[in-house]
């Protein structure tokens, strides 16, 4: 039986739907797939990396991501593109144009909505771009038709040289199904045609090709028309039907398993006669789309009555309990109570920085300087911005923090005259978008000190390599970036740049206290890896001797998960004023001996652990 | 208590089991093993989780819905025929999400956050007790601890699959065998270990029940 399990468990593809998109792209016979890391489309190219026979790379940024996909298209191979959202506008420069020209080999870009907000600073929908850049749009609904759809994305590119964005959303990316694959396709580049009308777009070239991308996209409207991609479920209750698409599509199912529904799959262009003949069937139309009712107004535009948003939520992920909750409004019912016990109020659990991060030593120091603005940036040390640091006062866009910083002591008045401003921006934000900013701010003069996070990854999305590791997306080794010179021909003075161990808490207090007293463009550099990565070496770790703790607090301002405060009280000082206390131990079993808390603490009751304990994955209290 | 008595697989066909815990405990691996289990007898399955930052630690809660035919990848309020929680906390935050009357596993080690370390939230009292209070069909043991006497914190994932491998709409041997088809490529001392990790997560769920 053991066996027989184990065979059947080997022969099942149960695959995530990012894993399913990898799995088609390969059996498209791929040439070049590129994409920079970004929750929820990163495992795409994770996988991909580990099929031999195509070239996988993580880019700098999305926009040089789809520039290489376009590249490699115009030799005539088949090419991929992935990205989250917000990578999709860095991207659309490059789009906007190359849907001008058109592809030669197949090239799919699949972006990867956040709906839910996850992991992202905005919830956006990525549809629009379809509309935007003129460009068909696919919306599979389960990880099967990931596969299924990607791999027919990749015909419709090349018979319509165009591009085709494959939609994903958070419940395609991250949800696992079975997966049946189809047989596997060869297909060698056609080599790369010199044609300047086609390919060189300045206005003289460009003009005529405009006609012909508003012929392609009628063209594209017919296919959709009538593609099987497009399906109507008849159905036999006629009092709502339904028009859908993406993970939504199976809510709609679930809840409404009557109902007739038109599901998108080629959700643009529109399929509209299909709406209009269902429209005709049944007594109401409901749409059924994440997130914007974009297909809603699409529909209303064409003079067909319909119901979206009117009744359904526009933000966040829909679900049957929600679209059961949105007919029951429409048909003016009560929603049927459900039997479910109450919600239970528990404290609420955020993402915490990791034992022993090297950030805990930077927020810590900030938090202990006053009169800073702290302009931030995106990844892991975006959670400075929580407890118990609260020193990161902005986040908005990758690589944001160094514009904004040269903005705020351009545009600082009077009352904010004696303030310094810092940025705060990670290594791999740092080559995505960030550069530029700090171009800006030595070209301009700017009165910023920028914080280099150098943690050799890419961390909040798992640490992946880029440019600063020395690595590429398979761990062979390549060319590493040096920050210090970088940041030097990017004009910031070589005596204005410091590179500091961010465990050594005086010396990173020092630098900072310094730079800020200058007033012109200056860069601190850390640089100790992520304690994801295997480059980070754990040491041997903490203990709290209990009669020497005073329950100062002190090291709890670090914010290492790995201390746990065992006893509260109070005391009163000798100035009559009341202070709290917290005794403190450390879980030895997760501390890796990073000396970040043995700093702060003022009665040096912390020490290390005798004897040494063997390092376990998980903390445990009793 | 076991799964017919429960009425698991009953209107829709379709069993719900929600797994929860924080990042780093192993919450993802264990459901995937269970949706193998699943996989393995035929059924169709899906598994989903909101995971993009429970690598820093926090909540992590993973749905299984396996059957004839899976439609959506989510559990609804109400609608989870078996609630396996990692840790107290979690699992008092995750009940809402039982049917009435069925059993939830509960592992009582406490993992307090630095939210509630620096003095911002407190972490219940008693989280399994207020479990209890619910009236709900409960099982409560320190799977650490197991994990622990075996000499390895990270085999508590596997403790937990074998202390609800006794709630399941098929026979607990399917997930035991499920554990060691993951583990079979290892080395032979970690499917050792893990298979008798899950044994005595079994033995331990059952002798609550008696």
């Amino acid at each position: 039986m053991g066996n027989a399990l184990t065979a059947a468990v080997a022969n099942r593809l149960f695959l995530s739907g990012n894993d399913a998109v990898a799995h088609a792209v390969r059996d498209a016979g791929v040439r070049v797939a590129a994409a920079y890391p970004g929750t929820p489309s990163t495992e795409i190219l994770e996988v991909l990396a580990r099929f031999p026979g195509l070239y996988a790379e993580w880019s700098p940024n999305e926009k040089v991501a789809l520039e290489v996909a376009l590249g490699a298209s115009m030799m005539g191979a088949r090419a991929f593109s992935a990205m989250k959202h917000v990578g999709l506008n860095v991207a659309s420069d490059a789009l906007m144009t190359l849907t001008v020209t058109g592809v030669e080999g197949g090239l799919v870009i699949a972006v990867a909505d956040d709906v839910g907000m996850s992991s992202s600073q905005n919830e956006q929908d990525s549809r629009f771009w379809g509309r935007f850049a003129h460009v068909p749009v696919f919306e599979p609904a389960d990880s099967q038709e990931a596969y299924d759809m990607t791999r027919a994305a990749f015909g419709l590119s090349e018979r319509f040289r165009v591009p085709v964005l494959l939609r994903l959303t958070t419940r395609i990316c991250h949800v696992k199904g079975r997966v049946e694959l189809a047989p596997p396709q060869t297909r060698e580049p056609t080599g790369f045609v010199k044609d300047a009308w086609r390919w060189v777009m300045v206005p003289g070239n460009a003009k005529p090709r405009l006609p012909l991308m508003f012929e392609r996209e009628a063209a594209l409207a017919a296919e959709s028309a009538a593609s099987q991609l497009n399906l109507l479920d008849a159905g036999s209750d006629r009092r709502i039907g339904f028009v859908t698409a993406g993970p939504a599509y199976m809510h709609v199912r679930e809840a409404f398993p009557d109902a007739p529904v038109l599901k998108l799959g080629f959700s643009y262009p529109l399929p509209l006669a299909r709406i209009r003949e269902l429209a005709a069937q049944v007594d109401t139309l409901l749409v059924v789309e994440e997130t914007e009712p974009l297909v809603e107004q699409e529909i209303r535009a064409a003079g067909i009555a319909c119901i979206g948003k009117d009744v359904l939520p526009r933000l966040g992920e829909l679900s049957p309990e929600v679209l059961r909750r949105g007919v029951a409004r429409l048909r003016g019912e009560l929603a049927a109570e459900t039997d479910a016990l109450p919600v239970q109020p528990v404290f609420p659990r955020p993402p915490t920085m990791c034992v022993a991060c090297p950030h805990l030593g930077i927020y810590y120091t900030l938090s202990q300087l006053r009169n800073l603005i702290i302009s931030g940036d995106i990844g892991c040390y975006t959670l400075g911005a929580g407890h118990p640091w609260n020193a990161l006062d902005t986040c908005i866009s990758m690589g944001a923090s160094m514009g904004m910083a040269l903005g705020m002591d351009k545009g600082r008045g009077e009352g904010d005259a004696n303030k310094k401003i810092v940025a705060v921006i990670g290594d791999s934000t740092f080559m995505h978008m960030g550069m530029q900013g700090l171009l800006d701010i030595t070209y301009n003069r700017g009165n910023v000190t920028i914080l280099l996070l150098d943690n050799r990854a890419v961390g909040m999305t798992g640490g992946q390599d880029n440019p600063g590791t020395g690595r590429d997306i398979h761990g062979q080794q390549t060319g590493r970036v040096n920050f210090p010179q970088l940041c030097e021909a990017l004009g910031v003075k070589k005596e204005r740049i410091r590179v500091v161990d961010p465990y050594q808490l005086p010396v990173l207090f020092k630098a900072l206290r310094e730079e800020t007293r200058i007033d012109e463009p200056s860069v601190i550099i850390t640089d100790r890896p992520c304690v994801l990565i295997d480059d980070y070496k754990k040491t041997p770790p903490y203990a709290v001797i209990d009669d020497t703790c005073t329950g100062c607090g002190n090291c709890l301002e670090v914010g290492c998960p790995a201390i746990h405060v065992t006893r509260r009280d109070k005391a009163v000082k000798p100035s009559g004023k009341e202070v709290d206390l917290a005794f403190v131990r450390i879980e030895t079993s997760v501390c890796t001996g990073c000396g970040l808390c043995v700093q702060p603490c003022a009665p040096e009751a912390i020490v290390h652990a005798t004897p040494a304990v063997p390092v376990r994955f998980m903390k445990r209290e009793s | 208590m076991g799964a017919a008595e429960n009425g698991m697989r009953g209107l829709s066909g379709i069993t719900n089991i929600l797994v929860c815990g924080i990042g780093g405990q192993g919450v993802m691996t264990a459901t995937e093993i269970l949706a193998e289990a699943a996989l393995a007898l035929g059924f169709d399955a899906k598994k989903t989780e909101v995971a993009g930052m429970s690598q820093r630690g926090g909540v992590v809660v993973s749905h299984l819905r396996f059957g004839e035919r899976v439609l959506s990848p989510q559990i609804a309020p109400g609608e989870a025929d078996l609630l396996v929680g990692f840790e107290a906390a979690e699992t008092l935050r995750w009940v809402h999400m039982l049917r009435r009357g069925a059993p939830v596993l509960t592992n009582t080690s406490r993992l307090s956050p630095p939210v509630v370390e620096c003095g911002v939230f407190d972490y219940p009292a008693d989280p399994v007790g207020q479990l209890r209070a619910l009236g709900l069909p409960l099982q409560a043991f320190d799977a650490a601890d197991i994990a622990l006497a075996f000499g390895d914190i990270r085999l508590g994932n596997t403790v937990m699959l074998g202390a609800m491998s006794d709630h399941l709409p098929f026979p607990a041997e399917i997930l035991r065998e499920a554990v060691a088809a993951r583990f079979a490529g290892r080395k032979p001392e970690r499917l050792d270990a893990n298979l008798r990790a899950f044994e005595a997560g079994r033995e331990r769920a059952a002798a609550l029940v008696g």
